[in-house]
């Protein structure tokens, strides 16, 4: 008995390892491939490279291609989900507090209309918010299409009700007795928000933050819409869209493209992984 | 001032910033959206839209490729579903035993995670294409070596589960793995006292402990299959051509991407609106079924 439970334990950590070494797999070609020449590949795409410093020559390839335009993408990515994350936590924590802290029947109306967005998908507003934007320069003068603001507003509008859902949630469970003692020592409403509910909230703005941000950083539709793919303003994805919808062929370069698309979000994970793991199943959960 | 009036500017400017970018990016492209569907809108500048009724949805009913790629999401959405989270379920089980480097495992099969869409679905383009036929010629399996898995409609389809399986069971193992870890031992133990074998503890304790990650996960999966959009792009872009009904239609082209492509592609942004309200209608209508039907079985255990 005790010997058939070892076999059947030494075999479940075997096929784990089996299974670990799969998803992995994928990497691995990533990186031999992108560390060769086009004729390489094509000879025999699971070789290891002749020569590892081809990587350098293709990595820098990659960075100095013009619809790559590796840096300012990047750039681009960064400033448009951290000022995407910044406005989503700030503003939907504002929101929530107010919300919870006001019985009113506006108040309720107010948060069942934010629920209504969680099950309103991406594709029944995208069309019309192209035409929306448009419009808004039109009548104001205010460009929103191929802007950092106007793509940051959408994300704002897009990740609030989720954001404000899961603050509304969590502030329920704050005693009241808390901000009463702070108005009493004389807080103003503003003081009481920054300085005792805001530092109460940071394991939920921490998973807003990380549930946001891995979606913005990806995305693909909504900027390939609002900023149009080849423009000046592209986030990582849409340059790799745009690198390798010209180049199907040219696996090498594309590889590498793919590498250094994913090593800043593969090195924050790392740096940052058990937040990020919490984070993302607690966000799940509630 | 009074009190009273100081309160309500205050409530609104703490609501203001979120509230006015939602009801500007959500609420009112919504209902432009469902406005332009019974419009002959062509989303060209100056040109006003024509009131139609209800044609669009006449014609799409009809349309032979909606219909095709209606099929397929369901498939898609179902075998994704089921396969994702049966992985994802043997994988948490397999990571929560006592075994050294167990976290290390856990983010291995976590990380496909961070890997956006997009660039996921090029990684798996070269895997079918040139991957696929090197591991064959490796191991002198001629049929693996001249398999072409994007020239077959339902290997195709497949590819784009397996593509997908890899980017997303390890989120839901990671959610699993929560659930698995409140169940409390004393239960487990309890029925093995009582002389259960392996199979009635799962069927019997551990399943309706994790009841409510269950509903989360199906949800979860179901609405991520059935809008799948940027994988399909990358990896398939559509292709290949079936034929269905004696019409050339793209097998992989499912509703996310169809829609995109008949308002894109073929000019038609009335029509592409109002398949968008169906697709819509669909989702919402499913998937709350589900979330109603499992939230039900939690509460009966």
């Amino acid at each position: 008995m005790v010997q058939k439970r070892r076999v059947i334990s030494i075999s479940l950590t075997a096929l784990t390892v089996l299974l670990f070494l799969l998803a992995m797999f994928p990497f691995f070609v990533v990186i031999i491939n992108s560390a060769k020449e086009s004729l390489e590949i094509i000879v025999n795409p699971l070789s290891m490279p002749k020569q590892w410093s081809q990587m350098w020559e293709n990595v820098k390839e990659i960075w100095n291609n013009p619809s790559i335009r590796y840096p300012s993408s990047v750039m681009s990515s960064a400033i448009i989900t951290i000022g995407s994350l910044t406005a989503i936590s700030l503003f939907s924590a504002m929101a929530a507090w107010m919300l919870v802290r006001t019985k009113s029947r506006t108040s309720t109306f107010l948060f069942l209309l934010f629920l209504s967005g969680l099950i309103i998908p991406f594709q029944v507003v995208m069309f019309p918010l192209v035409e929306l934007f448009r419009i808004i320069r039109e009548v104001t003068g205010i460009p929103m299409l191929r802007t950092y603001h106007g793509i940051i507003l959408a994300y704002i509008g897009f990740g609030a009700p989720l954001s404000v859902f899961m603050f509304h949630g969590f502030i329920k469970s704050i005693p009241l007795e808390i901000e009463e003692a702070a108005t009493i020592d004389g807080c103003s409403k503003l003081q009481t928000f920054f300085c005792i509910i805001v530092p109460i909230l940071k394991p939920i703005f921490m998973t807003i933050i990380i549930l946001n941000g891995i979606w913005i950083w990806n995305d693909f539709l909504l900027p390939s819409l609002v900023l149009g793919v080849g423009q000046d303003i592209q986030t990582i994805p849409l340059a790799i869209r745009a690198f390798a919808g010209s180049f199907l062929k040219k696996w090498d370069l594309i590889m590498t493209a793919v590498m250094m698309a994913a090593i800043p979000i593969v090195v924050m994970f790392l740096f940052v992984q058990k937040h990020i793991i919490k984070g993302m199943v607690s966000g799940s959960i509630k | 001032m009074s009190k009273k009036i100081k309160d309500k500017i205050l409530f609104w400017s703490f609501l203001a910033p979120a509230l006015f970018s939602f009801v500007l990016v959500v609420v009112v492209t919504f209902f432009m959206g469902v406005y332009y569907s019974m419009t002959d809108w062509t989303a060209i500048a100056g040109v006003e839209p024509q009131w139609v009724g209800l044609k669009n949805y006449m014609n799409m009913f009809a349309d032979i490729a909606f219909q095709y790629s209606f099929i397929r999401t369901f498939l898609f959405t179902i075998l994704s579903c089921v396969i994702i989270n049966m992985v994802a379920l043997c994988l948490a089980f397999l990571v929560i035993r006592e075994i050294p480097l167990k976290n290390f495992y856990r983010a291995g099969f976590f990380i496909p995670n961070l890997i956006g869409g997009l660039v996921l679905g090029y990684i798996w383009q070269f895997i079918f294409k040139n991957i696929v036929p090197a591991i064959g010629g490796l191991l002198g399996i001629e049929a693996i070596e001249n398999l072409l898995i994007l020239a077959y409609p339902n290997l195709t389809l497949f590819g784009l589960i397996f593509a997908f399986t890899w980017q997303y069971a390890g989120y839901i193992m990671m959610i699993y793995i929560a659930a698995l870890l409140n169940v409390p031992q004393e239960l487990t133990e309890a029925s093995e006292i009582d002389g259960a074998n392996f199979w009635q503890k799962l069927w019997n304790v551990t399943f309706p402990m994790i009841a409510q990650a269950f509903t989360i996960t199906s949800f979860l999966t179901l609405v991520n299959s059935f809008k799948q959009f940027d994988i399909i792009v990358a990896l398939t872009n559509g292709g290949p051509a079936d034929i269905y009904k004696g019409v050339v239609v793209n097998s992989t082209e499912l509703l996310a991407v169809h829609i995109y492509d008949v308002a894109f592609k073929f000019n038609n942004m009335a029509q592409g609106q109002a398949m968008a309200i169906v697709f819509f209608l669909v989702l919402s209508g499913f998937s709350l079924a589900q979330v109603y039907y499992n939230k039900k079985r939690e509460v009966e255990m």
